[in-house]
């Protein structure tokens, strides 16, 4: 590998110098680690356990709501699973399984020997278990987990035990580990490019990730103050969300979804990128649009600071707030569209085939893109104070966050698995699961949209009997769906153990630094930076 | 300049993270039990405490012999700056959601409160500010006079402009320049002292931030070249005015407790100790960061062109003196 000398630093070799350090066995591997191979594997497998944690509380859910009436949980702690399954799905799930991609991949992709602090990258990872030991923990303490849904709005979150502060202490935890990851993320990208990648050469993946980890610095830290205040409103006398004493739980919502839309950005701008690396993957043609690519996602980031409100339509704002809000939301939609088009011109006259990774990317692009509309509606605020807390709004978020993040995970994971384990999956296996995913998660989902047109509050154990229909064909679905996942975890399993050995580059069309290395990579690589050279047609 | 086939430095195997991540985690349930009265908290508490004070010496003790030893070439050193302004970015945000608090409750709620809609619930309350709610009660003895704050104000905003500026001739060598407007910095902050009325606290404490400004600026032209014993003089001159400026705050703090304005005096109580109190958290970190830079530069860390560290550690007092000149103006004057 070093076929030069590159040790210019300190211009010393010594034995007891680290630099060659091989990886120790066994579980100090793991606990210790500073490669990024190593902490990007920890984080997968985190965010599939937690994947696996929600999925069973959302289970849990659909089962209570097969009927109406109460039959399994009772109302407290039916509350307690919407809300533990929200937060520990969007904290414990999806975020974390991006950045164990953008550990795994940008280092490769950009031609880094690591990311640019090995060592906070593994403290970023091991804060993740305590949080999450907060979190499941709550359901075993005194009064319950939180309840308050996973928004946690006050006045409700200023009522409940100490599940509510072990909450409170999960996403103090979390987001110091977000924001040191993201840190992470943005240096290694700003400062370790192989000589030749410039911003405009890089792929997009990483492109996509730099955004959000500039949106992960801003926003969460606004989040951190957030549950402060609703700390000191619970325990020290404070009255941030009391109005008696001046405050108001309505700024509770301005201050959290100043955190949240952005999050919602940070929990899709990863997976626009994963899709943008895998349709021109299997069109066999460079992605459309390049450029207008990486704007659409700047543009979408600061549109995301400026849109907030659009979550708070029925909280009583004067009317012009409301209709800026409406319009800001609606401008979002057009860089969003930019992306769309994109793939699809990729996709235009390519030569395409349908192998799980690109059945993954397609099946987003189709599914995301309704959840997109969705949000469209939604965004006309006359017309949200009929949807607002509606199984409308469930259906939206789960089109986005479900077919949308979800799907572009499991595009990644069989785009990249043969990269990682160095054998192909099982294909009719994976084709089978994305079926197996496509189909009953409309079936899941799709109801929901009739029932929150009609009216169903969302975050109720028990419904109007005429809603029953629907519910139970959302319930159906949903055992199918969680069924689906547990064979992926053994097709992924399966890739493991063994397979057909896979190529430097399984996929003919696929472009990048990281198929120019073996399957599976050594522990060590680009430890001298590539030359790197933009293929045809690709960024000018 | 990365260009060069350098080689990053990959750090071996550590356990660090894994104890700090123990620390939080007995920190963050030790807390949920302590706030609900349940006995262990404050020794989960501080047990977690300590394991985090073992694991950040330990780590940055690491750090500092890396970086002593000559393992950080160029780039490692570039990815630290970048690190630094991206962690302080990450702080500015977190302040910004208090400031953004307090401009909501001043413009929104209090208002919101006292119209008519909040005249049938509270039909009592009259909406202004200082406010500490319908419920709430708050007398409050005020501020220098409108013309004195103006004056006060303007002087304020020129010192801090001139400590700023005075980084210019820090990187570009020129030291009659520099001194010029350091002296410059300090005797508009004297004049800003004089205009605020020498005994308001809260004046003082802007004075001692902007000349802490000033010496700190001083320290580090000194170990620029390469004057160790005067680096050391200054930087401690910046860290006493910082302590000064800790207990001047508590001072404050008492008084505001004896008149009656306590953390729960309604939403004037919530957004002044909160917004105050996390700055002089801050303080006291950036204090504790500086005073570890002394202690380095005594045992002999640092060179004429290698101490990042030390810059690092004034990027953040700069910081959170910016933030103090901010909380000055919407928290005590406006
Ligand atoms: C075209 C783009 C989008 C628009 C116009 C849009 C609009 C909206 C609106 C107006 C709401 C509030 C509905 C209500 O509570 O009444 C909402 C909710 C939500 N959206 Fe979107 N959205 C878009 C894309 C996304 C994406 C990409 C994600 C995540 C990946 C997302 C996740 C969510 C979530 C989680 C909620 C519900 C939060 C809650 O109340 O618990 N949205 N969206
Ligand atoms: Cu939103």
């Amino acid at each position: 590998m070093s076929a030069v000398s590159p040790d210019v630093v300190g211009g010393h070799d010594h034995s007891h110098d680290h630099d060659h350090h091989g990886a120790p066995t066994g579980l100090k591997r793991w606990l210790t680690a500073t490669n990024h191979k190593d902490i990007g594997t920890l984080y997968l497998f985190f965010s599939f356990i937690m994947f696996l944690t929600g999925g069973t509380l959302a289970l849990t859910i659909r089962a209570e709501l097969f009927q109406p009436g109460l039959q399994i949980v009772r109302p407290e702690f039916f509350n307690q699973l919407t809300t533990m399954h929200g937060l520990i799905m969007v904290f414990g799930a999806i975020m974390p399984a991006f950045v164990g991609f953008a550990n795994w991949m940008i280092p490769l992709m950009i031609g880094a020997p690591d990311m640019a602090f090995a060592r906070m990258n593994n403290w970023s990872f091991w804060l993740l278990p305590p949080a999450a030991l907060l979190l499941v923990g709550s359901f075993f303490v005194p009064g319950g987990a939180n309840a308050a849904g996973w928004t946690m709005y006050a006045p409700l979150s200023l009522q409940m035990g100490m599940g509510m502060d072990m909450s409170i202490f999960a996403v103090h935890i979390m987001g110091a580990s977000s924001i040191m990851g993201a840190i992470n993320i943005v240096v290694t990208i700003l400062n370790m490019r192989a000589p030749g990648m410039t911003l405009m050469k890089m792929p997009m993946f990483a492109w996509t990730w730099l955004i959000t980890a500039y949106l992960l610095i801003a926003v969460m830290p606004v989040l951190a103050g957030a549950v402060t205040m609703l700390l000191t409103d619970r325990h020290f006398g404070t009255t941030f969300f009391n109005a008696a004493g001046g405050g108001d739980p309505v700024l509770y919502q301005h201050v959290f979804w100043f955190f949240g839309h952005p999050e919602v950005y940070i929990m899709i701008l990863p997976a626009f990128g994963i899709v943008s690396q895998i349709v021109p993957a299997f069109a066999r043609k460079p992605l459309f649009g390049y450029a207008s690519m990486v704007y659409a996602t700047a543009s979408i980031a600061i549109l995301s600071f400026v849109v907030w409100a659009h979550h708070m339509f029925t909280t009583g704002m004067p009317a012009v707030t409301q209709i800026t809000f409406m319009y800001m939301t609606m401008l979002i939609a057009v860089p969003t569209g930019v992306k769309v088009f994109n793939w699809i011109a990729t996709m235009w006259r390519g030569s395409m085939t349908f192998e799980t990774p690109m059945l993954f990317a397609v099946g987003f692009i189709f599914v995301f893109t309704m959840g997109g509309f969705t949000g469209l509606m939604l965004a006309i605020a006359p017309a949200d104070i009929q949807y607002q807390d509606t199984y409308f709004v469930v259906a939206h978020f789960h089109y986005v966050l479900v077919a949308g993040s979800l799907f572009a995970l499991f595009a990644g994971t069989y785009f990249w698995i043969p990269k990682w384990t160095g054998h192909m999956y099982d294909e009719k296996l994976g084709k089978r699961h994305f079926w197996m995913s496509m189909i009953s998660f409309n079936v899941t989902f799709f109801p929901m949209h009739f029932l929150g047109l009609a009216g169903m509050p969302r975050r109720v154990p028990d419904y109007n009997p005429f809603f029953t229909d629907f519910n139970q064909i959302a319930t159906v679905g949903a055992f199918g769906f969680g069924l689906s996942q547990v064979f992926f975890l053994y097709i992924v399993l399966k890739c493991i153990k063994g397979g057909p050995k896979a190529a430097d580059k399984p996929w003919d069309g696929a472009e990048g630094l990281e198929w120019t290395l073996p399957s599976p990579p050594p522990f060590h690589t680009f430890e001298v930076p590539p030359q790197f050279e933009a293929p045809a047609g690709h960024g000018h | 300049m990365s260009q060069t086939l350098e080689k990053y430095f990959v750090p071996a195997p550590s356990y660090y993270p894994l104890i700090g991540a123990l620390a939080l985690l007995l920190m963050g349930s030790g807390a949920s039990m302590w706030v609900n009265h349940i006995e262990a908290g404050p020794w989960l508490v501080a047990s977690g405490f300590a394991v985090l004070i073992y694991m950040l010496f330990g780590w940055f003790g690491t750090v500092a012999r890396e970086s002593e030893g000559g393992k950080y070439g160029k780039q490692v050193d570039k990815s630290f700056r970048w690190s630094m302004g991206w962690f302080i970015f990450s702080e500015v945000m977190f302040f910004a959601a208090f400031f953004g608090t307090l401009f909501y409750v001043r413009h929104i709620a209090v208002p919101d409160l006292g119209s008519d809609i909040g005249h049938y619930f509270w039909p009592a309350f009259q909406a202004a500010w200082p406010s500490a709610g319908p419920l709430g009660h708050l007398e409050l003895t005020m501020t220098p006079t409108a013309g004195k704050i103006a004056l006060g104000l303007a002087l304020m905003v020129a010192a801090g402009a001139a400590v700023t500026y005075a980084h210019k001739p820090l990187e570009h060598g020129n030291r009659s320049q520099l001194q010029l407007v350091l002296v410059f910095t300090v005797v508009l902050v004297g004049l800003f002292l004089g205009a605020m009325t020498i005994n308001w606290l809260p004046a003082i404490n802007t004075a001692l931030l902007l000349a802490s400004a000033a010496t700190l600026t001083w320290a580090h032209w000194s170990i620029r070249n390469g004057n160790r014993g005067q680096f050391n003089l200054f930087l401690a001159v910046t860290i006493i005015l910082g302590v000064v400026f800790l207990g001047c705050q508590a001072t404050e703090y008492t008084h505001a407790y004896h008149e009656g304005l306590k953390l729960s005096t309604g939403i004037y109580g919530s957004t002044f100790f909160m917004m105050t109190g996390f700055h002089g958290l801050h303080v006291t970190i950036g204090a504790i960061m500086l005073t570890v830079m002394l202690f380095r530069s005594l045992a002999g860390h640092f060179s004429a062109d290698r101490h990042f560290a030390f810059e690092a550690a004034a990027w953040y007092w700069h910081f959170v003196d910016y933030v103090w000149l901010l909380l000055f103006l919407v928290v005590y004057v406006l």
